[in-house]
């Protein structure tokens, strides 16, 4: 049988044994209903997860590649200093290449602020250097001590002042997205047991029936758990397919900027959504067996 | 089979059943009868465990109603047919559906259907088979009860008024399927307050009639 069959099969037909239960239409398709809303939103929670998972370690990567090293001195001293900084840098493990900016791209970055005419000879502007890392990097405070020691002009900016907020912003919205799918499975746990529970208390003389006639708590339990499983189980695909179709045709949001990255799956993550259902249908059984249980408790 | 002894029971409103004592024997009918109000379906709830006595001990097939647990009780059930005065059907389900209904529950599914046919044209449903129960008259639930009782062939087969809503001619055909079940070994009570069936009954097996008067049971002699 199709996937499509068997799901259109679930939503219309209950085996023998759970037509003794009669059918709870109206609490059974708000479940479909629910579940197919929670999964959806299941989707994007998971999406924001990943996508944010994919921010953090890439702002990590690409900021924590380089730094900046600022050397103010008097003029005279300017060259010298440079040069033992240059020194120090080539003796660093974890630096791949240190390099002095000439003037010219000293002054392509000042004009914005100074213009283009500026000679930057008349200015005392500080000479910038810059350090591309490799491996795991280099020991800032290290470098910033050795530094002190032999050029008392430099500074070292390793970036991580503006770099860690916004990583540790992007781990917060993981954290949140996380979070989120909590919040929905404890939702539609919620939902699910009430309705469950609705459905247990509006059948009160079929469960008497049922007892007369010799049927267990579990067998009774068990007619009640497969239809609200079955149902958040169909609830679930439909969500969950609906979410991941919505999520490709989200505009690409990585072109430009290379801090934007699209709302998304990417590669073997597109698998993780397809979780959604099967976990959504245990969340179903257990929140419909215990509601089931503990209403046959109190029914006499 | 079943055991009472001396059991009592009281409600809120008072007590109506006391010092009862009863031994069902394998094979035995018997007859339960009193006034309405007397406390006859009540009796019958406590022989089959829907109510628990508040004096005195109930023992079904050996074992205290009291020591059971609610799935214990259940699968008790299975062994007595049950008749009850209001019929308890699924609504939603046809008459046979409801007629296998013990078997469904007890996860007997390969019960032979050509048993279950047999056994609703016993009852004279055949041509209804597939109607839902408040499509029904009361003379063709009370049969259809009367089937659904015995279709797991239970040692004891409890029938409260089972003549009840019907005519005198069907109130003979019952009787007389009853009575057919007994000579096949199944022990009968029937509560009814309807005397003449008694009487009816009485030229064609041999009944023990009990009364309830008073909330005691007692032994109604030769005078009916
Ligand atoms: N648990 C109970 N609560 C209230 N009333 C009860 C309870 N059990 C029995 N009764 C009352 O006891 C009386 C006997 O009822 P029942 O056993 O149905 O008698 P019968 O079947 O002989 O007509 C009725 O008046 C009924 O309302
Ligand atoms: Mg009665």
């Amino acid at each position: 049988m199709s996937p499509f069959r068997w799901i259109l099969s679930i939503l219309q037909a209950d085996t023998q044994a759970d037509r003794v239960v009669p059918p709870t239409g109206h609490t059974v398709r708000l479940t479909l209903f629910s579940a197919a809303a929670m999964a959806f939103l299941a989707v994007f929670a998971l999406a924001l997860s990943m996508a944010t998972g994919r921010l953090a370690v890439r702002w990590g990567d690409e900021l924590a590649r380089s730094s900046t090293i600022r050397i103010s001195a008097p003029a005279a001293q300017m060259d010298a200093q440079t040069e033992a900084a240059l020194r120090v840098l080539s003796t660093t493990p974890g630096i791949k290449s240190a390099r002095a900016l000439t003037d010219e791209e000293q002054q392509e970055l000042l004009a914005p602020w100074f213009g283009n005419g500026v000679s930057l000879a008349a200015l005392p502007v500080p000479q910038l250097i810059e350090v591309v890392e490799e491996g795991d990097g280099y020991d800032p405070n290290g470098l910033r001590l050795r530094l002190q020691a032999e050029v008392p002009g430099a500074t070292l900016d390793d970036h991580s002042q503006w770099r860690k907020p916004l990583i540790r912003a992007a781990i917060s919205l993981r954290r949140l997205g996380t979070l989120s799918l909590l919040l929905i499975g404890g939702t539609m746990a919620a939902m699910i047991t009430l309705a469950a529970t609705a459905a247990l208390a509006a059948n009160a003389q079929v469960i008497r029936v049922l007892r007369l006639v010799g049927a267990t708590d579990v067998y009774i339990a068990g007619a009640f758990v497969r239809r609200f499983t079955l149902r958040a189980l169909a609830g679930g695909v439909i969500g969950t397919l609906a979410g991941m179709v919505a999520i490709l045709l989200l505009p690409g949001a990585q072109t430009e900027g290379g801090f934007l990255t699209g709302l998304g799956f990417q590669g073997w993550q597109w698998v993780l959504p397809l979780v959604i259902p099967p976990l959504g249908a245990v969340v179903a059984y257990f929140a419909t067996r215990a509601a089931a249980m503990r209403t046959l408790r109190g029914l006499r | 089979m079943i055991e009472l002894d001396n059991m009592a029971y009281s409600y809120g409103g008072g007590e109506l059943l006391s010092g009862v004592s009863l031994h069902l024997q394998p094979g035995a009918f018997h007859f339960l009868t009193g006034p309405s109000g007397a406390g006859k379906t009540t009796f019958l709830r406590l022989c089959y465990g829907d109510l628990t006595a508040t004096a005195g001990a109930v023992r079904l097939f050996g074992q205290d109603v009291r020591d059971l647990s609610r799935d214990d009780l259940a699968v008790m059930r299975r062994r007595i047919g049950v008749v009850h005065q209001d019929c308890q059907f699924l609504d939603h389900l046809p008459l046979h559906e409801n007629i296998a209904l013990p078997l469904t529950v007890s996860g007997q599914a390969s019960f032979d259907d050509s048993n279950l046919r047999e056994l609703i044209q016993w009852v004279g449903l055949s041509h209804r088979a597939r109607a839902l129960p408040p499509e029904l008259s009361g003379g063709e639930r009370q049969r259809a009860a009367l089937a659904r009782a015995i279709i797991m062939s239970p040692d004891v087969i409890l029938a409260d008024e089972p003549t009840g809503n019907v005519d005198w001619e069907m109130s003979q055909r019952l009787l007389t399927l009853l009575i057919e079940l007994n000579r096949l070994g199944k022990t009968v009570l029937i509560a009814t307050h309807d005397l003449a069936l008694i009487r009816a009954a009485k030229s064609q097996v041999q009944a023990r009639v009990l009364r309830i008067a008073n909330r005691k049971l007692q032994f109604a002699g030769a005078d009916l």
